[in-house]
C-alpha cells in the first residue's frame, strides 16, 4: 500500500490531486466523469463578493499545446455559491477549497467572513493574480506590498487554511512568495495563467476582446516547474503546483520540483476524467519506484 | 442526461464535398449508442498536433438506431477537422457526449415548421426533422448554399419533407439568400434555424416581423464543453450564459440580437 496522503497548512488531502480554479465548475459538472470523492480536493472558480459578468466574447484563443482565456471572474457572487450551489456540494467526501477574488482589499475580506462559518470550507485559495481584471486580482499579485497587504487581511478574516496563488507575471516570483509568507499564509499555489496575446493575421484583429488574455495549458509547463522548483526552495510553506498538467508523468515532475500537492487545470477540458487517472498513475509510479509514501518524492530533485 | 466518454469506431468516412464530410461512428464494444437528442452536440478530441489542443464540438447530425450509428458532418475548417477528415474506417474517435441542450417541440400538433440550415449548419436539422416526422409534425426544410454542389445531405432531407434552395447563384432553387425565399411567405408557425451568424440573425429577423416562434443554434468558439470554462458565453436576456450547457439552441427572444 502507497501512502498518497499529504498535508497542505493542515489540511489533509488523501491525494496530491486538486482541480484549478475555473476549470472544473463547481465539480458537479465533472460528476460523470470522475468520482468526486477520490479526489484531494476540488477549488471552486474564482468566488467575487458581488455577481460578475465577466469579460465579452471572444474569450479563448487556441494557441499552440494551450490556449488564452480572458473570462474575467465571472461568476455569480458570493452569496450565490453558499445558498444554492454549498447545499449541494458539502457532503463531498473530499476538501472544497474556495478560489476566492476581489478588486479591493475590503471585498477579500467580505468573501471571507462570509465563507468562515461554512463546515466544509476548510480552505481558501486567494486569488492575487488574475491577469484578465481591471482591478484588483493581478494588480495585488506583482508587487510584494500588494501581495502582503492581501495576504495579511485575509489571513485575520479567515482562520482555517489560506492559499495564496500567485501570479508568474513577475520579475522574481520567489519574493513574492516569501512576502506572503510572512504574513501568515500557509501555503502558495503557482502557477496561475501567464500573459499572452494572439492575433487573427487575416481578420487583423486579436482573438480575445479583451487583447490580452491567461495562457494555460502544456505550453506553459515548463516554466511553472521551473517556478515551484525556485519557490519551494525558498519557502518553508508547502507550495502546490499547477501549469500544464496534462497526466501523472507531468504531475510527478512537479512533486519532484518541490509541490507537495498539485492542481489539473486546462487538461480537465481535453479529458474530464483525467484526474483519476493521475491518481492511479500517482500510486502505479511510487510502486514501480519503491516509494512507501509519496511525501518522499516532494522536491527530490534536491536531494 | 448522462455523459459519456467514448472511443467510437469509424465505420465510414463519406466524403460529400471537396470541404465536408460525413463520419458514421458506432461503438467499438458492441454497446448500444447513448441517448441523444436532436441539437445536441458532442466533442471529438483530435489527435497528433499541437495546434489542436482542445476538442473540437460537432452537431449530432444523425442517430441510426437500426444500425446503431451516429452521423457527424463535419467541415474542413482548420488543422483539426482536417484530421477528422482524414479519418480511416476501423479508426478510433474519442468523443464525449451528449453536451448541451436540444430544440423544443413545437406547441401544437398542428404547427406548421420549417427547418432552416445554411452550409453544415444543415447538420441538426437532419435528426431533428426525422424526430419532428416521427411525433406526426411535417417539418418542411429551407436550406441555403452558395451553388448547387454545396446544397448537402438534399436526398436525406427529400425523405423526410419538402425541401426549399436558396443558392446565391440561383444553380438551385430560388436566387439569392434564404430570407428572401417565398417559403417563408407561406404559413409557418415555428422556424428552427442553424447556421452561419449573419443567416440566423437575419431569420430571426424575419421570424420577428412575422411574430413567428423561432429557435436558433448557437456555435461558438468553446473549450470544456461542460460549463465550466466558461468561454463559450452569448450576451443573452439573462446576462452571459453557457452556449455549451445553457445552448446551443436558444429562443430568440432570450438573445439579445
Amino acid at each position: 500500500m502507497v501512502n498518497l496522503g499529504v498535508n497542505i497548512g493542515g489540511l489533509n488531502l488523501k491525494n496530491p490531486v486538486l482541480t484549478a480554479s475555473g476549470t472544473f465548475g463547481y465539480g458537479e459538472e465533472f460528476a460523470d466523469f470522475v468520482d468526486l470523492n477520490r479526489l484531494g480536493g476540488f477549488i471552486i472558480k474564482g468566488t467575487t463578493i458581488n455577481h460578475r459578468e465577466g469579460n465579452p466574447y471572444p474569450r479563448m484563443a487556441e494557441t499552440p499545446s494551450g490556449m488564452l482565456n480572458a473570462v474575467g471572474l465571472q461568476n455569480k457572487g458570493v452569496d450565490y455559491f453558499i445558498e444554492n450551489i454549498y447545499p449541494r456540494i458539502k457532503d463531498v467526501d473530499s476538501h472544497v477549497i474556495v478560489n476566492v477574488s476581489g478588486a479591493t482589499i475590503d471585498d477579500y475580506v467580505a468573501v471571507c467572513e462570509k465563507l468562515s462559518p461554512l463546515d466544509k470550507i476548510n480552505a481558501i485559495e486567494v486569488n492575487i493574480s488574475c491577469p484578465n481584471v481591471k482591478q484588483g486580482g493581478m494588480a495585488f499579485g506583482t508587487t510584494c506590498e500588494g501581495a502582503a497587504q492581501v495576504a495579511r487581511a485575509v489571513r485575520n478574516a479567515f482562520a482555517k487554511t489560506v492559499i495564496i496563488k500567485l501570479s508568474p507575471n513577475v520579475t522574481d516570483i520567489t519574493e513574492i512568495a516569501r512576502a506572503v509568507e510572512a504574513e501568515g499564509a500557509d501555503a502558495v499555489s503557482l502557477i496561475n495563467t501567464l500573459l499572452g496575446m494572439a492575433i487573427d493575421v487575416e481578420r487583423q484583429r486579436p482573438y480575445l476582446s479583451t487583447i490580452t488574455g491567461g495562457l494555460s495549458g502544456p505550453a506553459v509547463r515548463p516554466v511553472a516547474v521551473r517556478m515551484v522548483w525556485q519557490v519551494a526552495k525558498a519557502v518553508n510553506i508547502p507550495v502546490i503546483g499547477l501549469g500544464g498538467i496534462m497526466n501523472g508523468r507531468d504531475a510527478i515532475e512537479f512533486m519532484l520540483a518541490g509541490a507537495s500537492a498539485i492542481q489539473v487545470g486546462t487538461a480537465n477540458f481535453i479529458d474530464p476524467s483525467v484526474t483519476m487517472k493521475i491518481i492511479d498513475y500517482m500510486d502505479e509510479y511510487c510502486l514501480r519506484h519503491g516509494i512507501k509514501d509519496i511525501n518522499e518524492i516532494i522536491g527530490m530533485i534536491n536531494n | 442526461m448522462k455523459k459519456y466518454i467514448l472511443d467510437l469506431t469509424i465505420v465510414e468516412n463519406r466524403r460529400i464535398h471537396e470541404l465536408y464530410t460525413l463520419l458514421i461512428l458506432t461503438t467499438s464494444d458492441g454497446s448500444i449508442l447513448p441517448e441523444m437528442k436532436p441539437g445536441q452536440f458532442v466533442q471529438v478530441a483530435v489527435d497528433g498536433s499541437k495546434t489542436t489542443f482542445l476538442r473540437r464540438p460537432i452537431s449530432i447530425n444523425n442517430v441510426d438506431r437500426e444500425n446503431n450509428h451516429l452521423w457527424l458532418l463535419v467541415r474542413n475548417a482548420g488543422e483539426g477537422t482536417r484530421a477528422l477528415m482524414a479519418l480511416k474506417p476501423g479508426d478510433l474517435l474519442n468523443v464525449v457526449l451528449p453536451l448541451g441542450n436540444s430544440f423544443s417541440m413545437p406547441k401544437n400538433q398542428s404547427d406548421l415548421v420549417l427547418l432552416a440550415g445554411g452550409g453544415v449548419g444543415v447538420a441538426p436539422m437532419l435528426y431533428w426533422g426525422k424526430r419532428l416526422k416521427e411525433e406526426g409534425y411535417m417539418p418542411k426544410f429551407l436550406i441555403g448554399a452558395r451553388s448547387a454542389k454545396d446544397v448537402l445531405q438534399l436526398a436525406e432531407f427529400e425523405k423526410i419533407g419538402e425541401v426549399y434552395v436558396s443558392t446565391e447563384d440561383g444553380s438551385m432553387g430560388e436566387k439569392g439568400l434564404v430570407t428572401t425565399n417565398t417559403v417563408l411567405d407561406t404559413d409557418i408557425n415555428k422556424i428552427y434555424c442553424c447556421g452561419p451568424a449573419p443567416m440566423m440573425k437575419a431569420i430571426a429577423n424575419v421570424a420577428k416581423a412575422k411574430s413567428i416562434d423561432c429557435e436558433v443554434s448557437l456555435e461558438n468558439m468553446m473549450a470544456c464543453g461542460l460549463g465550466a470554462c466558461l468561454c463559450c458565453v452569448e450576451n443573452t436576456v439573462k446576462g452571459n450564459v453557457c452556449v455549451c450547457t445553457e445552448g446551443p439552441v436558444f429562443n430568440i427572444n432570450e438573445l439579445t440580437w
